[in-house]
């Protein structure tokens, strides 16, 4: 049976997200029947197209608190992230020349903050402690009066922590510190206020919340202003904050996307919260030696990273890759073999990182999917360790 | 969808049916390219069987290519990226790439909107240090299409690095000869008939630059962030779908050339002269502003457009011909018909009628 056919049940929600079939059938019209230029301001087909970004940017505001002149769209949160760290940077440079991020930021923060570091910016970067939180206090204590930007991610990707970002945003404001947030696994999973936690700049993603991969959005602030320098220079669209045609379809999905969010989130959390407490459960039931990554509490409700003490998530992957897809890290680095920069930031060994995977359950697991993927992820756990047991012990992993 | 005659294909085009195909297909699979699971690998395949695609209208291996955003993305990394002392381009280049590189030195173009050879001979004798030279393929406004080829050799000749944005080109020009020369060309889907927010650079091997967008180690580690599969998928799609409907993209000439042919003696037609894509019009009507023209094609049911998509909400006359040494009335006066794969030759008449009705309204106002 092909892949297509027997499609193993997907638990990588941080990966990507399925898209919502509403959202699918919301975009499919612009595809096609309706294709205009939303920046052709000369005939009906772009004013249509033009109407279709402005709903869809009022409704991604609606999600988060914010005013829809607010939203900038991009290609993605990736986007995002080097177009606030930078753009920041680069207006600021000569005047406030510091920043400060976490060192489990996603890759994308973490590169283009080294970028800046090449252009004269210093970074400071914060360690989190054993449960993957930042300590206010030293985050407290890492601002200066130079200090142009902080970074700090809303919920981590791998291990699904929420980080205290009202009280950040409180220091940051305090201070004259603009905080820019990577929201891309937060959007989605957890309510967003930027009002309440005083977020100057936010990262959104498309398709980590049931729209479509390739849009994204930059949130940035009005009151008090955000100044930056955009990344991409052209034709002056999002009021000149980021040059390029608007994939009018995407634009729509996202929109989309964010109302069913705005609408259903807190019905839908419960229901995450509930499979995910099951699987976690089941495998601790079945699967002895096991550990949690990452705060029990304060952590999305779909994220599980859990490590199996002598197992090696490469070769769990393997064997269940006709039953169940996780992750064993990030998607973006999952091709390379080093460990989780993440789970090694938590003070976990090498090895206990190499032995840790990464799911997430999501509007589209079902209960059914939940039993099976507990059966087949313990049958696989011991089918690793059994044959470990019979190699020489010099080649165990762990 | 509203009926209408769609005759700013230069802006962005229908998607193709055989994009939209593709996108449907990919949009039935979840899955980030990245995960090494059988969901990532099913978008993998679908990512590489366009670039693929892609590679295949430019003539160039698919280790060639590098997704982006879109247009003017793929410009702002390129010119931003190619490590060079001195960046030079033309006058009537897209805003994507005068924008980008502001302190770029600017070379003039003729009256046809040709680059002026000698002055871009004149220019490189007299840099030192690595220099970086970007030549749109063909105008956005004009669709006259610059000699790259004498451009390639001037290049060469004093060493500098040539980008080429090949935008407006693709599926109505052959890419291959332009990608054999350049060392990075541009591309963006929703101009050929593909969706739009997605793009590509296309680069020679041995071509370094510094991404624009930095993170996770997609595209070769040249634009970081997860793909945006479906649109790519569609990309792919419209990019092959072009290139085997090429023969009858070029039959557009005759619609475009009837068109001006009935206005001849009554308007004026910029870039006639010089090789021009064949689906484009850029015409000047005497005494009536572009606004007041591209209002009475709107009711008339024809969508046109006054200079660039991308200039829209400023009413500033077109940079493009300015630079052809038009004075801003005239600049003022003239509107742009881009035809696309999906107009046939019924849509010339209704051009032509509401054209001549235009004209005919204006002169008797004059007139009274």
């Amino acid at each position: 049976m092909t892949f297509e056919q027997a499609r193993p049940i997907y638990l990588d929600y941080h990966a990507t997200t399925p898209v919502d079939q509403r959202v699918m059938d919301a975009m499919i019209p612009f595809f096609t029947g309706s294709f205009g230029n939303p920046h052709s301001t000369s005939h009906a087909f772009g004013w249509e197209a033009r109407d279709a970004v402005e709903v869809a940017r009022a409704q991604v505001a609606e999600m988060i608190n914010a005013e829809p002149r607010e939203v900038i769209f991009t290609s993605g949160a990736t986007e995002s992230n080097n177009m606030a760290i930078k753009g920041v940077g680069r207006f600021f440079t000569g005047r406030k020349n510091h920043m400060i991020a976490l060192k489990t930021e996603h890759k994308c923060v973490l590169e283009s903050l080294k970028y800046m570091q090449r252009h004269d910016i210093e970074v400071t970067w914060l360690d989190v402690n054993s449960d993957g939180l930042v300590d206010v206090g030293e985050f407290a204590a890492a601002i200066r009066p130079d200090t142009a930007l902080a970074s700090v991610m809303l919920v981590n990707n791998e291990i699904g922590v929420i980080q205290p970002l009202a009280e950040i945003g409180a220091l940051c404001r305090e201070h004259g510190v603009y905080l820019h947030t990577d929201a891309a696994q937060a959007a989605g999973k957890l309510p967003i206020d930027v009002q309440a936690m005083n977020i100057d700049l936010m990262s959104l993603s498309g398709h980590k919340m049931y729209g479509p991969m390739g849009i994204g959005a930059l949130y940035v602030r009005r009151k008090p202003r955000v100044r930056f320098e955009p990344l991409m220079d052209g034709g002056g669209q999002e009021r000149t904050m980021r040059s390029g045609t608007l994939p009018v379809p995407l634009v729509v999905g996202f929109g989309k996307a964010a109302e069913i969010v705005s609408d259903e989130l807190e019905a839908e959390t419960p229901n995450v919260r509930d499979l995910r407490d099951r699987l976690l459960k089941g495998l601790q039931q079945r699967i002895t030696d096991t550990f949690v990554n990452g705060s029990d509490t304060a952590r999305i409700a779909g994220n599980i990273n859990i490590g199996f003490r002598g197992g090696d998530s490469e070769s769990l992957m393997d064997l269940l890759k006709d039953h169940v897809a996780l992750s064993g890290g990030s998607a973006c680095t999952s091709t390379s073999v080093e460990p989780s920069y993440v789970l090694r930031a938590i003070g976990l060994s090498d090895q206990a990182a190499h032995s840790s995977v990464r799911m997430c359950v999501g509007r589209m697991t079902t209960a059914d999917e939940i039993e099976k993927s507990i059966t087949a992820i313990s049958d696989a756990v011991c089918e690793l360790r059994n044959s470990d047991e019979a190699k020489p012990a010099a080649s165990v992993a762990i | 969808m509203r009926d209408g005659i769609y005759l700013d294909n230069n802006a962005t085009t229908p998607l193709r049916p055989e994009a939209k195909e593709a996108m449907l297909r990919a949009m039935d699979l979840p899955g980030n390219p990245s995960s090494v699971h059988g969901f990532g690998q099913a978008q993998r395949r679908i990512v590489e069987d366009a670039r693929e695609q892609i590679a295949n209208i430019a003539g160039v291996k698919p280790a060639n290519i590098i997704f982006t955003s879109g247009g003017s993305e793929a410009n702002n990394t390129i010119l931003n990226g190619i490590s060079a002392d001195h960046i030079l381009t033309t006058s009537v280049e897209h805003a994507s790439v005068l924008d980008a590189v502001p302190t770029a030195m600017i070379l003039p173009v003729d009256k046809d909107g040709s680059i002026q050879l000698d002055a871009l001979r004149a220019a490189l004798s007299d840099q030192t240090g690595p220099a970086l030279l970007s030549v749109m393929a063909a105008n956005n406004e004009t669709g006259v299409i610059q000699p790259i080829e004498a451009v390639v050799e001037i290049a060469r000749e004093f060493n500098a690095k040539l980008h080429v944005d090949a935008i407006q080109a693709a599926g109505k020009i052959d890419l291959m000869p332009i990608a054999a020369m350049a060392d990075a060309m541009t591309l963006s889907a929703h101009k050929l008939g593909g969706p739009q927010g997605v793009g590509a650079i296309v680069v020679r091997d041995g071509v370094p630059f510094e991404p624009l967008v930095k993170g996770g180690g997609q595209e070769r580690r040249r634009r970081a962030g997860t793909e945006n599969v479906i649109g790519i998928a569609g990309f792919g799609a419209a990019a092959e779908a072009a290139m085997s409907e090429f023969v009858a993209f070029q039959a557009l000439a005759d619609i475009r050339d009837g068109i001006e042919t009935a206005l001849a003696g009554d308007a004026v037609i910029y870039g006639q002269d010089v090789p021009r894509l064949v689906n484009t019009s850029c015409i000047g009507m005497d005494g009536v502003s572009a606004e007041t023209q591209v209002m009475a094609f709107d009711l008339a049911g024809i969508a046109i457009s006054a200079g660039s998509a991308c200039s829209s909400g400023k009413v500033e006359p077109s940079h493009v011909l300015r630079a052809m040494g038009l004075p801003d009335e005239k600049a003022g006066q003239t509107i742009r018909m881009s035809l696309g794969w999906a107009n046939d030759p019924s849509d010339a008449g209704a051009f032509i009628d509401a054209w001549r009705a235009l004209r005919a309204r204006t002169s008797s106002e004059v007139a009274a």
